[in-house]
């Protein structure tokens, strides 16, 4: 006897199939929703600050004569800024994350640091400004220096930098680190060379996600009291300066019809650096990829 | 240096073909009481085979060898493993001191993601060696040594990945070898391989045992009793019978050796 009656699979099949059609349109539209409010946005910044972005836009330094005006100090503040996050986030983070994977042993209190990392990183950006303001500007007597802004900035990626090197850290297998281990390594040699040179594509994922964050941020930068309006260049991290997201967000907060267009020739400058970041992390990351 | 020498002077002593002498191991994982109460001596230039069903604790013995088993959570380990005339279970005995000694090749080839050649010369390195001239004649002579030379002389500086498996499977042996081990302990080595593949890999175990003790651990009785001299029969955590591979496999003196060997269960 048979159990199963092959006329009603058959009638079964054909909802079965336009379900599978209807999900799959359902996912498309999610990932065109997404595409098109990209493209609009994209479209607004260009066609209106397309005639304010040329090469003397770079070079200028800020000015009330909208003609005049340029990102120099800003663009020029954004990358000392980067310089400072880059090297203090990943640092901190990536040795974190090793301790936390490889050396500190699995009990409640790392159990605890670990909710806490995680937590971190969903506290609000104007309170990591607020701590920067207490801590580095006042109670270090940073002052709105760039090391200041750095120090605070590098606080706020941290836990993105250091759960996305976990990840990757653990996604490393196992086998790997025996056969190192088994030729007599030490831990230390094992992650250095076996564990991070295959954990690099994830946590330089985790790294561009952080400085794009970074680079991109204003309000805890408000908080700490950069200026809105800088016309030098800082010379040392213990200078005063400003970044790109000032500068726009003082440019927009200006009635002229002009200066909204600056603006957004400031936000193509900074879309851009954010390209030039991700290409250098993806062309790293690619170096590096192997498979298992 | 004064290592090597306390090495020979030990040799020079005691019976100079011991290698490995097992006391009264016990190992726990957890509650689970693993091994029981161990006794097993190792030869020098001999393989030495351990054979048993599933779960009997003859990984976890192989391991227990070069302290590989530390780094599960939640080992216990009591009694002693005697590796020429020093007690390795000993907290003093610096585990990566054992493991430049005793070489191991595991279960799936696990080889780095890097070139052939760097794969040979992780172990050379990590030990200090530089010298591009000798690590270039390591190289040729583990690679040799693991029979696969003539296949990969000419991309040795291709990814370890584009091998097949036997092939990566050797390379693991060559850079076990390349150390210069006094004992390689293989886990299972071929297991994961095809019939050819572990054939090559039984013929090289015959050359290797000129240079090398070896300890392996196989899940399949007609590889134990082709390729080894001395053969340990595991059940539920205990040694049921070890002795000369021929008279293992003739006349076993145990029954459950024979009901094991003879297919009746396992």
């Amino acid at each position: 006897m048979k159990l199963i009656d092959h006329s009603r699979v058959l009638n079964h099949m054909k909802p079965r199939v336009s379900f599978n059609i209807f999900f799959r349109s359902l996912f498309l539209l999610a990932t065109l929703f997404g595409l098109l409010v990209l493209g609009i946005l994209l479209y607004r910044i260009i066609s209106q600050g397309l005639p304010y972005f040329n090469f003397q836009f770079l070079q200028n330094l800020p000015s009330r004569n909208p003609e005049q005006a340029g990102v120099y100090t800003a663009l020029i503040g954004s990358i000392w800024l980067m310089a400072v996050v880059a090297p203090v986030s990943l640092i901190l983070g990536v040795g974190t994350a090793i301790f936390l994977e490889e050396y500190a042993k699995k009990n409640a209190i790392t159990t605890f640091i670990q909710i806490n990392i995680s937590n971190l990183a969903g506290v609000p950006s104007i309170v990591f400004g607020l701590l920067g303001l207490t801590v580095f500007v006042r109670a270090f007597a940073l002052g709105s220096s760039v090391l200041a802004a750095g120090l605070t900035m590098s606080l706020l990626v941290l836990p993105v930098i250091i759960v996305a090197s976990q990840e990757a850290i653990r996604s490393v297998p196992k086998e790997l680190r025996h056969a190192s281990y088994g030729l007599g390594a030490t831990k230390w040699q094992t992650i250095l060379r076996v564990v991070l040179p295959a954990a690099i594509p994830g946590i330089l994922t985790g790294g561009i996600l952080a400085l794009s964050r970074a680079i991109g941020e204003t309000a805890p930068l408000v908080v700490l009291g950069l200026p809105l309006f800088l016309a030098f260049l800082p010379r040392s991290v213990f200078d005063i300066f400003t970044v790109l997201p000032m500068q726009i967000f003082n440019w927009t907060s200006r009635p002229q019809e002009e200066f909204q267009a600056l603006a957004a020739a400031g936000i193509m400058v900074l879309l851009i650096l954010l390209l030039l970041l991700n290409t250098i992390a993806v062309l790293i990351r690619n170096r590096y990829q192997r498979r298992y | 240096m004064s290592e090597t020498q306390t090495q020979k002077s030990v040799k020079g002593n005691n019976d100079t073909k011991l290698v490995y002498k097992t006391n009264g191991l016990n190992l726990w994982y957890g509650e689970n009481h693993a091994l029981k109460d161990i006794q097993l001596n190792v030869v020098e230039n001999e393989v030495t085979a351990i054979i048993g069903p599933s779960g009997c604790g003859k990984s976890t013995y192989i391991k227990t060898l070069n302290r590989m088993i530390e780094l599960i959570p939640g080992v216990k380990v009591t009694g002693e493993i005697v590796y020429r005339g020093r007690n390795i279970l000993d907290k003093s005995y610096p585990v990566e001191e054992l493991r430049t000694k005793v070489g191991m090749v595991f279960q799936k080839p696990n080889p780095f993601p890097k070139s052939i050649y760097e794969n040979v010369v992780y172990g050379p390195r990590i030990h200090g060696i530089r010298d591009k001239k000798i690590l270039d004649q390591i190289v040729e002579k583990s690679l040799r040594g693991a029979a696969i030379w003539d296949e990969v002389k000419d991309r040795l500086n291709t990814n370890a990945y584009g091998l097949s498996g036997g092939q990566q499977q050797r390379l693991c042996i060559a850079r076990c070898m390349a150390i210069e081990p006094d004992v390689i302990l293989m886990d299972e080595p071929t297991s994961a391989l095809d019939p050819i593949s572990t054939l090559k890999v039984e013929e090289l175990l015959q050359e290797l045992k000129k240079n090398f003790s070896i300890i392996i651990v196989t899940h399949n009785m007609q590889q134990a009793a082709r390729i080894s001299d001395k053969t340990a029969f595991f059940l539920n955590g205990e040694v049921i019978e070890f002795s000369e591979t021929d008279k293992i496999f003739s006349n076993p003196s145990d029954k459950r050796t024979e009901d094991y060997i003879t297919g009746r269960f396992g």
